[in-house]
């Protein structure tokens, strides 16, 4: 019987089941960032332990960096201590840091495949859920809390339960103006915020095969949404050719030996899975959240649920809670609410593709007056590609912020945030209560080309028929 | 590593009602701007606590009938989102010693279970009937016995509860902080990354 690629992959990385029945399994890279990483160090420090294998472990700062003034020390005296003992313990464990002046600092999951460090049949380990976003690669990458984050420095290895594995099959062809956020939406919209719990979700199929990888990456990135600590797809021509040439990609002979190894990963054509979904590519619309989870989503043609259409208790008081807070009435539609800010970024969507796909859009169009609008690069690399191509110019002229790359918005623990009960059109990936910065913010997540037409338009719209996407 | 072992949990409790509550929502990003886990308690579910201008909102940890509960009574879903470990961190100092809920998020379930917070699960029925008979008569002493599998509610009341069988057994052994096994096994450790493609040769 074939095994699929989560397995192959775990069984390799395996070093012993522990007592209890949990797995102890080895983190081939280990990604670290200033806000769940600096405690872990003290952790290590208090019981006299050291880091193992400090080659195996990178960092980076994302969540805290301002993206307008980076002059050091930050405006901010708690940011500049968090990126400060971030880069002391660095310098104490001799582990490798990507930092400003590095040139290579951005959002841990945008700058681990751009340094070819993430690579298929790896696995990944990282204080932070949207970890998933390496599974594009063939990898299995795991968000961990700052305790495993201690575990991991100081034996390369965490305590984890084996998961089950489901397969969700994307047939057929996307329409134009649709992309891998809206297929994400639309999975968890289907199967729900805590249907993957206890489960990897593996995505196949010929609309996921057809997707780039920074497609995927959005696709994988979203998993921990839908409740999968662990999403990915499996490794083809696309995924060597991104890697080859990166800077810490195998070269020479090492690439012989790793594309040997990472075609012996794939999931056999007759390997069995704990579930199997599938869904109809043709189904997937331009998809947008109306509430407080991503999983309360709709297609941007349609209107926001009521109560009454709920099939339980529970349903019914979740939707009325979000409509309240989204001040949003049932059977409305979603097109045409008013938004007051809008954010393009993330790990979710702040690639360079990102911008470029946009870009092609936004030439010549204008931001409404209404609208503040941030455009945030997920790495100084890709700020550095846009901007080499002009597409910074086309988001300046168009209205848009320009910034310097950081996680931002998306979780507003830098200066950038909502005011007020601000309603902002964001490519990022969670709507949650208060998760763009101000208790009663509002979020509404949607691809980046439908942020910008919400840019544009200073509302909620389909962005096929703003740009004539046909 | 010599631990407690956590074999059952006793105390009043408070129900915090609502389904698929994040950890943002369990503690606010603006508190993770730290590097200790000291005094995140007191910022607990602060956004719904506490209104914009500090006044303390309408909320169950608000009110002094349930001051003192050291167990957390939940809805569905608990701890989804962000994989911070400040969210079962700052339940833990507030004073927390277990969360009783439909389900849990994983990446939060594992991060309280490595700290020493058991997180335990009952049927809907269960958990509706628990929350009833903690706001009705708020003195009533809760038990999360661990041992027995079952949570009691009062002397009248006892629900089966369910639990990961590894998280119930390394709570039950003391070794809910699994450092000390990983730490076992360097020689294999090393062995499994020389096997490695990637890292081997």
């Amino acid at each position: 019987m074939g095994k699929n690629l989560f397995d192959k992959v775990w069984d390799r990385h395996t070093v012993r089941v522990l007592r209890g029945g949990e797995t102890q399994l080895f983190i081939g890279l280990h990604l670290i960032h200033e806000v769940t990483s600096p405690q872990a160090f003290a952790m290590l420090r208090d019981l006299g332990l050291s880091v193992m294998m400090p080659g195996r472990t990178f960092a980076t700062v994302d969540h805290i960096i301002p993206t307008d003034n980076r002059k050091r020390p930050f405006g901010d005296p708690l940011a500049e201590g968090m990126v400060r003992t971030l880069k002391d313990a660095c310098d104490e464990f001799g582990i490798t840091l990507f930092d400003v002046p590095s040139g290579r600092q951005g959002i841990v999951h945008i700058i681990g495949p751009e340094l070819g460090l993430t690579q298929p049949g790896m696995t990944i380990a990282c204080g932070d859920s949207h970890t998933s976003t390496h599974g594009a690669f063939g990898a299995l990458a795991l968000g961990i809390g700052t305790t495993q984050v201690r575990d991991v420095l100081a034996t390369q290895c965490v305590a984890v339960a084996r998961l089950k594995v489901r397969r969700i099959e994307v047939i057929g062809k996307l329409g134009p103006g649709v992309y891998a956020k809206d297929i994400i939406l639309h999975i968890i919209r289907r199967l729900g915020v805590f249907g993957g719990t206890g489960y990897a979700y593996e995505y196949a199929g010929t609309a996921i095969d057809a997707l780039s990888m920074e497609e995927r990456m959005t696709l994988c990135n979203m998993s921990i949404e839908g409740g999968a600590r662990v999403g990915y797809v499996n490794p083809d021509e696309k995924t060597f050719a991104y890697i080859e040439g990166r800077p810490y990609a195998p070269k020479g002979e090492a690439w012989t030996r790793s594309l040997a190894y990472w075609k012996s990963i794939t999931s056999d054509p007759d390997a069995t899975y704990d579930d199997v979904v599938r869904i109809d590519a043709a189904d997937i619309a331009p998809t947008v959240t109306w509430g407080i989870n991503p999983g309360q989503a709709i297609s941007v043609k349609e209107h926001v649920p009521t109560p009454e259409t709920a099939d339980s208790d529970a349903e019914r008081s979740l939707i009325r809670e979000a409509l309240g807070y989204m001040q949003l009435a049932g059977g409305q539609p979603i097109e045409g609410t008013p938004i007051q800010v809008a954010f393009i970024g993330s790990c979710t969507n702040g690639r360079v593709s990102d911008f470029r796909e946009v870009a092609r859009y936004l030439k010549g169009k204008k931001v409404a007056r209404s609208v503040r609008a941030l455009a945030v690069p997920g790495s100084m690399e890709v700020a550095r590609a846009a901007e080499a191509e002009g597409i910074d110019e086309v988001f300046r002229e168009a209205g848009f912020e320009w910034r310097e790359p950081g996680c931002s918005m998306c979780l507003a623990m830098n200066p950038d945030k909502l005011i007020g009960s601000e309603l902002c059109a964001s490519s990022s990936n969670r709507n949650f209560k208060g998760r763009q910065g101000s208790p009663t913010g509002r979020t509404i997540l949607m691809s980046p080309v439908m942020v910008a037409a919400a840019a544009i338009r200073g509302a909620v719209v389909d962005a096929r028929d703003v740009f004539a996407i046909r | 590593m010599a631990l407690a072992k956590i074999e059952r949990v006793t105390g009043r409790a408070v129900h915090v009602p609502g389904e698929d509550i994040d950890t943002d929502r369990i503690i606010p990003a603006r508190f993770l701007k730290c590097v200790t886990f000291d005094g995140l308690g007191e910022h607990l579910f602060k956004d719904v606590r506490f209104r914009e201008d500090g006044t303390a909102a309408e909320h169950p940890l608000n009110d002094p009938r349930f001051a003192g509960a050291t167990i957390l009574v939940v809805g569905r879903n608990f701890g989804c989102g962000s994989s911070r470990e400040h969210a079962p961190r700052s339940i833990a100092k507030y004073g927390f010693s277990a969360v009783v809920g439909e389900s849990f998020a994983e990446i939060f379930f594992g991060n309280s279970v490595a700290l020493g917070l058991p997180c335990v699960s009952l049927a809907r029925p269960d958990l509706v009937a628990l929350a009833a008979r903690v706001e009705s008569q708020p003195e009533t002493v809760v038990t999360v016995d661990l041992v027995r599998a079952v949570v009691r509610g009062g002397d009248d009341l006892t629900w089966p509860l369910s639990i990961p069988p590894a998280a119930r057994e390394a709570l039950l052994a003391g070794l809910w902080d699994p450092i000390g096994q990983l730490l076992e096994g360097e020689e294999q450790i090393r062995a499994v990354a020389a096997s490695l493609p990637y890292i081997g040769a």
